[in-house]
Parts: C-alpha cells; sequence; structure tokens
C-alpha cells in the first residue's frame, strides 16, 4: 500500500443540453474545482441506462454523477423525468446491494448554473474521499480467489499424475 | 457396435428440475438413447466419479450441466467434466446465470450456515452443531466439500460452449440442442440456444400490449383479479417479457402468470435486471418523487424481483460489503 491519500474516481453523465453545456462555462468562467471527475456527454440525462451506472461502478468508479435539465426544461420534453424514475428505485437497489447511498448522485443543473457543477462536484469529490474507495476489480479479484486456489490443487495434482504415469 | 458420441449429464447446486426436463423429453429420449452412449448421469443411472476420471480427456462429445456452483466439490467436478468433454452445455438458468441459488449472493457465508443450523425456526439443534470439513472416526478420514463464500454461474468457473436457458429448459429446446449436436449443426461456440428476441414477441398477448404503457402502480398476480387475455403490463404487473430472451413460447404468460426472467437477457443485454427496472420505472406515468415511490412501493424486493435468476450474472454479481475470504 502506498501512503499517497485517497482520491475518488467519479464518472459523470451529463446532458449534452444543460450539464455539461453548465461544466463548459464552470471551465470557460475559469472555475476551479476537483479533478476527479471523468464527463461522459450524452445527449439527454434519459439515454442514462442504469447498465451504464453499474457498469462504472463495476469497472472501478468510486461514484457516479448523473447530472441533467431541471423538470420542464428537457430538450426532449420528458427524458429528464425517465432518468429521475430510474434513479429512485436505482437508489433502492444499490443499497440492498450494499453500495453507499452518497456513490450515486442526480443533480439538475441548466445550462446557466457553472458554479452548480463547482460546487456539486468538490462536494461529491469531498464526501467519497471520506467514505473511501468501492474497489469493484480487486474485490472481484478478492472474491475468485477460492476459485483460483482449488486451480492450482486441481493443476498440482495433475501434474503429480503425469510425472507417476 | 460402432462408436457411438458420448455423452454426459451432471447436476451441481441446482433443484433436479432440469434433470426432470431430460426426462420429460417423453418417448424422444429412446431416440437420444438409441444414439448417443451415455458415459455419466448420476441421477439416472449408477455411475461414480472415478468413471469419468478412467475416460481420456475430450473423449466426451458432450456434457449437459445444470446447476450453479456453490462449493469446493462441484468446482472440482465442473473442472474434470470440463477436459473430459468436448462440448461443454450449461444446461438451465442456474448453470447459464446462477440461478435462484445465486440469490444466496446477498448473504455471506457465516449469515447462510447460521442461519440454517442455528436460526431457522424449523430446526433442532441444540448443540448448535455444523458440518466440518473433515471428521476423524476409526482412524478414517471423512471429508466434505466446502461451502464457497460466492455462488457462481458455471462459466465463471470454466469456459462454457452453449448455453441452453430456461427454469428448467423446455424439452423442445433440450431435443433441438441434442440434434444439432447429433447432426453437427451447432452454431460458433458461445450461443445461447434460444432465438435472440424478447419474450413478448412470441407471447399470446403481443396484440394487447399498449404502445405507450404508463403505470401508476404495481402489483402482485394474487392482488388483483387478471384479465386472462390482456397483457400483463397493460395490468400493471412486472412482466420480464420485454428484458427477457424468447424459446419458452410464453409458458407462464399463457398459464396466467407473468414472466420472472428465466431465459435471462438477449444478446444485446449485459445486464437483465438493469435493462427491466430501466423499462419498468420509465413507464411509471407520473413526474412527482413521492408519487414515483408510491408507484415502486408495489416492488419491495428489488433484488429479488430483478435477478431472480442471474444476480450471479449482474454487473456487480454480489452484495458488494461482504466478506469473499476467510472464516465468514
Amino acid at each position: 500500500m502506498n501512503n499517497e491519500p485517497f482520491e475518488p474516481r467519479i464518472v459523470a453523465f451529463f446532458c449534452n443540453w444543460c450539464t455539461y453545456t453548465a461544466a463548459d462555462l464552470a471551465g470557460v468562467s475559469r472555475l476551479k474545482y476537483a479533478p476527479n471527475t471523468r464527463v461522459i456527454r450524452v445527449m439527454c440525462s434519459g439515454r442514462i441506462d442504469p447498465q451504464f451506472i453499474l457498469t462504472a461502478l463495476a469497472k472501478g468508479a468510486d461514484g457516479v454523477l448523473i447530472g441533467g435539465c431541471h423538470p420542464n426544461d428537457c430538450h426532449y420534453a420528458e427524458g429528464n423525468y425517465k432518468m429521475l424514475r430510474r434513479f429512485q428505485l436505482l437508489k433502492r437497489l444499490l443499497q440492498d446491494f450494499g453500495v453507499e447511498e452518497s456513490r450515486v448522485r442526480l443533480e439538475w443543473i441548466s445550462a446557466a448554473e457553472g458554479d452548480k457543477v463547482k460546487s456539486v462536484i468538490n462536494e461529491m469529490t469531498e464526501q467519497l474521499r471520506a467514505l473511501g474507495p468501492l474497489g469493484m476489480p480487486a474485490k472481484f479479484a478478492a472474491w475468485d480467489q477460492e476459485v483460483e486456489e482449488l486451480q492450482h490443487q486441481v493443476d498440482e495434482a495433475s501434474e503429480t499424475e503425469a510425472a507417476h504415469a | 457396435m460402432p462408436d457411438k458420441p458420448k455423452v454426459g449429464f451432471y447436476w451441481c447446486a441446482s433443484c433436479g428440475g432440469c434433470e426432470e426436463a431430460i426426462v420429460d423429453l417423453a418417448e424422444d429420449i429412446l431416440g437420444v438413447l438409441d444414439a448417443v452412449d451415455i458415459v455419466f448421469w448420476p441421477c439416472a443411472m449408477d455411475f461414480k466419479k472415478s468413471d469419468v476420471v478412467a475416460l481420456p480427456d475430450g473423449s466426451i462429445a458432450a456434457t449437459f450441466l445444470n446447476g450453479a456452483i456453490r462449493s469446493s466439490e462441484q468446482e472440482e467436478m465442473a473442472r474434470l467434466i470440463r477436459r473430459k468433454s468436448r462440448r461443454l452445455f450449461a444446461f438451465g438458468s442456474c448453470a447459464h446465470l446462477g440461478g435462484i441459488p445465486s440469490l444466496a449472493n446477498l448473504f455471506s457465508r457465516e449469515q447462510l450456515l447460521r442461519y440454517i443450523y442455528e436460526d431457522a425456526p424449523t430446526l433442532v439443534n441444540e448443540r448448535k452443531n455444523r458440518p466440518q470439513l473433515e471428521y476423524e472416526d476409526e482412524g478414517h478420514t471423512l471429508s466434505l466439500p466446502e461451502l464457497r463464500h460466492v455462488v457462481r454461474s458455471l462459466d465463471q468457473v470454466v469456459a462454457v460452449d452453449y448455453y441452453l436457458p430456461g427454469c428448467p429448459p423446455t424439452p423442445k429446446l433440450a431435443k433441438a440442442a441434442l440434434t444439432a449436436l447429433l447432426e453437427g449443426q451447432l452454431p460458433p461456440p458461445g450461443a445461447v440456444l434460444a432465438p435472440d428476441v424478447a419474450l413478448c414477441n412470441e407471447c399470446p398477448r403481443k396484440e394487447t400490449k399498449p404502445t405507450t404503457l404508463a403505470f401508476t402502480e404495481f402489483v402482485r398476480p394474487q392482488q388483483k383479479l387478471l384479465d386472462p387475455k390482456l397483457c400483463f403490463l397493460a395490468q400493471g404487473l412486472v412482466c420480464f417479457g420485454p428484458a427477457t430472451r424468447s424459446g419458452c413460447e410464453a409458458v407462464c404468460p399463457q398459464g396466467g402468470m407473468p414472466c420472472s426472467g428465466c431465459f435471462g437477457p438477449t444478446s444485446r443485454v449485459k445486464d437483465q435486471g438493469a435493462k427491466m427496472l430501466s423499462s419498468l420505472c420509465s413507464n411509471i406515468s407520473s413526474k412527482e418523487v413521492s408519487e414515483i415511490n408510491r408507484a415502486l412501493a408495489g416492488i419491495p424486493d428489488s433484488v429479488g424481483t430483478l435477478y431472480r435468476y442471474g444476480l450471479a450474472k449482474c454487473l456487480l454479481r454480489r452484495k458488494v460489503n461482504l466478506p469473499g475470504t476467510g472464516k465468514d
């Protein structure tokens, strides 16, 4: 283990019309915020399949941030409501999986709210820094150790068998 | 007698229903017995592990293995059978996706053993005895397999060539797979041997499925008098048709029960539960959080509903904060 402080990795799915534009605004306004997010632009928060969120977590993200247009402001009229509805059951599902609630967050951020991008990312980074890593890839490897150990035994046994033959 | 192709059947963590599905081939099984040599089928005939060990590697044309993998013995048998078989078929939901046994992935091994041997209300075990891995008696050492921390699908332990989905696979699919095997008509390895479209496609209630769904509530079959012809989704039931592979000919919907997803996802979907969650929730009619949650209260058990047959193959595989090694 190294002694570097833990830096969370956050995957952010931002909608093209509001939150991504807000992140652009934060950039051109030279607002400084935590560098822990990797932003993925999607056309609409309604496009964010729950599979994307689970995949991000399974592949090593410590948290997932979803940004969409405010209610009644969706470029496609209702996409953000679809995300809002999925998010309600997804929250419960993740809780049943033992994933802490603060790891997945939904925020409505309009194109004018560059400062909100900054404050949400800073706050989430701080929360996850305190919470520690989710570390699914390491967990998968640890879980599969029990299978690999037997593989070793079987390999050794068949080698001895071959040596005796 | 000319050499007939050798075929094996084996079971791991399963209920026996998949073995039943083979027997359900009924008189067709006689044709199968004419065409193949069964070299291993401990459920139905007298075979021992040593019979398989004695076979040369790769000498079995195909083995159909059902059940999830959750003990060291099942792992060892899966490995042995893999080595001896040219083709390995994951037969049924448990071998394919982890099945119902993989719902145990919501609990630690210690929680499971404590409940089964200490806390279950139907239990009499005053000394709280638990099975030991080794036991000495009169100079002999007896051993038991170890229960694993994690329940796995077959392909999470060994390479699998073909999957027969279903809880259990229908006799029709089993027969088609056997026929394809004997005639050399199998698709490229890795295939799931069922049509790659959603179940709704072959559901007799398909015509009544509304173009736009608008859920105001979710109910379970026992809570409502159901219309026997109308699409379950239109009646507010969680029916897995849209997120499940077809091939069963909609046996459950035809019997008055909504699909619960045993055939697993189509090839375009990675995580069946997440996809079903997406479909169900998107179609809730309300835009208010409180009303959305009131509707969702009709799905009290999220994991058990969304991953009933496939928790082992969920992208997260298991409750994330459980120990995976050590005593617990």
